[in-house]
């Protein structure tokens, strides 16, 4: 295995953006979508980043993820500055590093829940066998032993997320990214997804970051960063959400919000 | 990741035997296309490709194809057999013959007339009686093909009778002769007789064939022939391309098949590419998701490729199949016998198949390529 270029450094946060901008297009069609985001997500906690549609939050998650690079500013993640990195580093950090769990799931129809699961292992070069045996294991541990050979159009959408829960950390990632990760469950299905992920997911040396606009599962974040116009507008502490806190959220969400 | 890309592939049933039956399609038609066309122009040099005696033919300067004869002097034998560098010459009678059997059955047959002494010219493989009773009055030795044409279903009998030009021919054999391209039976005889047969023309001799002398080359010994004579001489492998060649120019053959050949190369271009095309679409968010997990460009690439080859390989063996029942089943037919599927013809297919589906996955690349992996944040 060749050395890495670059090494992940022990911080106390995953995530730190300083001024981080970026936009698209040129001239006349020139759009700035992310306008200076201060943001950092420290290890340990259940980061949430909500904002009405448009607002930038999947920008700014792409730019994390290294998906995007970003116009300005500086962003490290778990130590590492992407932006420096070459591409192959790039991508070989992301898949190191990183677990996603996407909105749309993105499980291969044709690979069974396990196949899926073993999926970043795969792309990591560990032999089929094993990395179907730890996908195994992981889905036995996360109460879907009954689905393991099960394809993505045979499962529930709950078990859809569950598979792609565990897809996002089978490899052991230190930043787990979501994006919308309720967005298509109903509400009890919805908790039961984010129950799992707050149990198996949040760790001391592991960060995680939703971006999310479904109010009923702010009780979840331990922060939660409001997003507005490509900006981080304000932050609160996911503890303290209260019935002070809450109206006012979801006021801020209600055009965007599931019904 | 191997195991991913097959997966991927074969998961959507409907389409990967779609991309089969395309690739199938264009294997067995370019194949048997091919085949056929080149047994049909390997027919037309069948009598040559029967002469393994002599490595030179003479003829008539004016000679275009092997059908085609302008008979010349019998003294001109003579001439050949005196050019330094000559081990011997004889003549080889060839023309057309109506032929009628006890019963009145009738036919055009090609006439070869063997020389009489060495019987140079003669079939090699005899199916029943002996080549040396060529040498017996009226003789004939008739091949299968021939012989089932006037005696269907009969076993063969020696000594049968039969009317050639209204003249008596005994037929003392019976012989495996490549088929012609006209498909007429094929009746050797001596030279002698053959010319008994045809009737009086001032000038009988077809061909001389020829042999060079110890440490002549064919080449040189043909220079010879010409120089010293007013004829044309050439191999047989020459005049066996030459007279294709013939057919090539002044037939519509090459260009029905090549019509055809290529409606399997555009079917199969287009039904494979777009039908890949589609399936790397319907699949581009996977991809995308692969992107993003941390699937290089490269193994993405990989990927494809893969999936290409496989469909290619199946549908390729599929194709060959086909192609092989086919040829299998009309080389044992009398009228398509020595029709067959030749190795240079399945390589050439695999050759293009390969280039087809390389050719369609490209498109695939690419847009696998340029795809953005933030599109799996994209509802």
């Amino acid at each position: 295995m060749r050395n890495l270029e670059f090494t992940v450094r022990e911080r106390d946060f995953a995530i730190r953006c300083r001024g981080i901008t970026k936009e698209f297009g040129k001239g006349d069609s020139r759009t700035l979508v992310l306008r200076g985001v201060e943001l950092d997500v420290h290890l340990g906690k259940m980061t949430m980043l909500v904002g009405q549609s448009g607002c930038g939050k999947t920008t700014l998650l792409s730019v994390i993820a290294g998906l995007l690079e970003s116009s300005g500013g500086d962003l490290e993640v778990l130590g590492v500055f992407p932006d420096e990195l070459k591409e192959n580093d790039r991508i070989r950090f992301r898949r190191e590093n990183l677990g996603f769990a996407f909105q749309q799931f993105n499980l291969l129809p044709a690979l069974t829940a396990a196949e899926n699961v073993a999926v970043p292992l795969l792309a990591g070069g560990i032999p089929r066998k094993r990395a179907i045996e730890r996908g195994i294991e992981l889905l036995e541990r996360i109460g879907m032993s009954q689905k393991i050979y099960s394809f993505p159009n045979q499962l529930s959408v709950g078990q859809q997320q569950r598979v792609a829960f565990a897809r996002a950390l089978i490899h052991e990632p230190r930043l787990i990214l979501c994006d919308e990760p309720t967005s298509a469950l109903d509400a009890e299905t919805g908790q039961a997804a984010m129950q799992l992920l707050a149990e198996v997911a949040v760790r001391a040396d592991r960060g995680v970051l939703i971006v999310t606009h479904d109010d009923r599962i702010f009780k979840f974040a331990d922060v939660i960063h409001s997003m507005s116009d490509g900006r981080i507008v304000g932050s609160v502490d996911g503890k303290s959400i209260d019935e002070t806190v809450l109206p006012p959220l979801q006021t801020a969400f209600a055009p965007a919000r599931r019904k | 990741m191997n195991f991913l890309a097959l997966r991927m592939l074969i998961g959507d049933r409907a389409k990967y035997l779609g991309l089969i039956f395309s690739i199938a399609f264009a294997s067995f038609l370019i194949s048997q296309q091919a085949s056929i066309f080149i047994g049909l122009m390997s027919r037309t040099t069948s009598q040559v490709q029967d002469v393994v005696d002599a490595d030179i033919w003479v003829m008539d300067k004016q000679t275009q194809y092997a059908d085609e004869v302008r008979a010349f002097s019998d003294n001109e034998l003579f001439r050949v057999r005196d050019v330094p560098g000559i081990q011997w010459a004889v003549r080889l009678f060839k023309g057309m013959a109506t032929t009628r059997s006890e019963d009145g059955k009738f036919r055009q047959v090609i006439l070869m007339g063997v020389d009489d002494a060495t019987l140079v010219g003669a079939p090699r493989t005899m199916l029943a009686g002996q080549l040396t009773d060529l040498r017996r009055p009226d003789a004939i030795v008739i091949d299968r093909a021939g012989y089932e044409f006037f005696f269907p279903h009969e076993p063969f009998r020696l000594g049968r009778t039969m009317e050639m030009n209204d003249h008596r021919a005994v037929i003392v054999g019976m012989c495996e002769a490549s088929p012609p391209f006209a498909t007429f039976p094929v009746v050797f005889t001596r030279y002698s007789q053959a010319v008994n047969y045809i009737g009086q023309e001032r000038d009988q001799l077809s061909f001389v064939l020829a042999k060079p002398a110890a440490g002549v080359s064919v080449q040189e010994a043909c220079a010879r022939i010409e120089q010293f004579t007013d004829l044309k001489a050439m191999s047989g492998r020459e005049f066996g391309s030459q007279t294709i060649g013939y057919y090539l120019k002044n037939t519509g053959i090459p260009v029905n098949f090549g019509i055809t050949i290529a409606v399997a190369l555009i079917v199969g271009s287009v039904v494979a590419g777009q039908t890949f095309y589609i399936f790397t679409l319907e699949n581009l968010k996977q991809f995308g998701a692969l992107k993003a997990i941390g699937v290089t460009n490269y193994r993405l690439v990989g990927m494809i490729l893969l999936q290409a080859l496989v469909v290619a390989a199946v549908g390729y063996a599929i194709g060959m199949g086909l192609s092989a029942t086919f040829f299998e089943v009309t080389l044992h037919r009398t009228a398509t016998r020595g029709i067959i599927m030749l190795w240079p013809t399945m390589v050439a297919t695999g050759c293009i198949i390969f280039a087809i589906v390389i050719l369609a996955s490209l498109l695939s690349i690419r847009k696998v390529l340029v795809l953005e992996p933030a599109i799996v944040f994209r509802s």
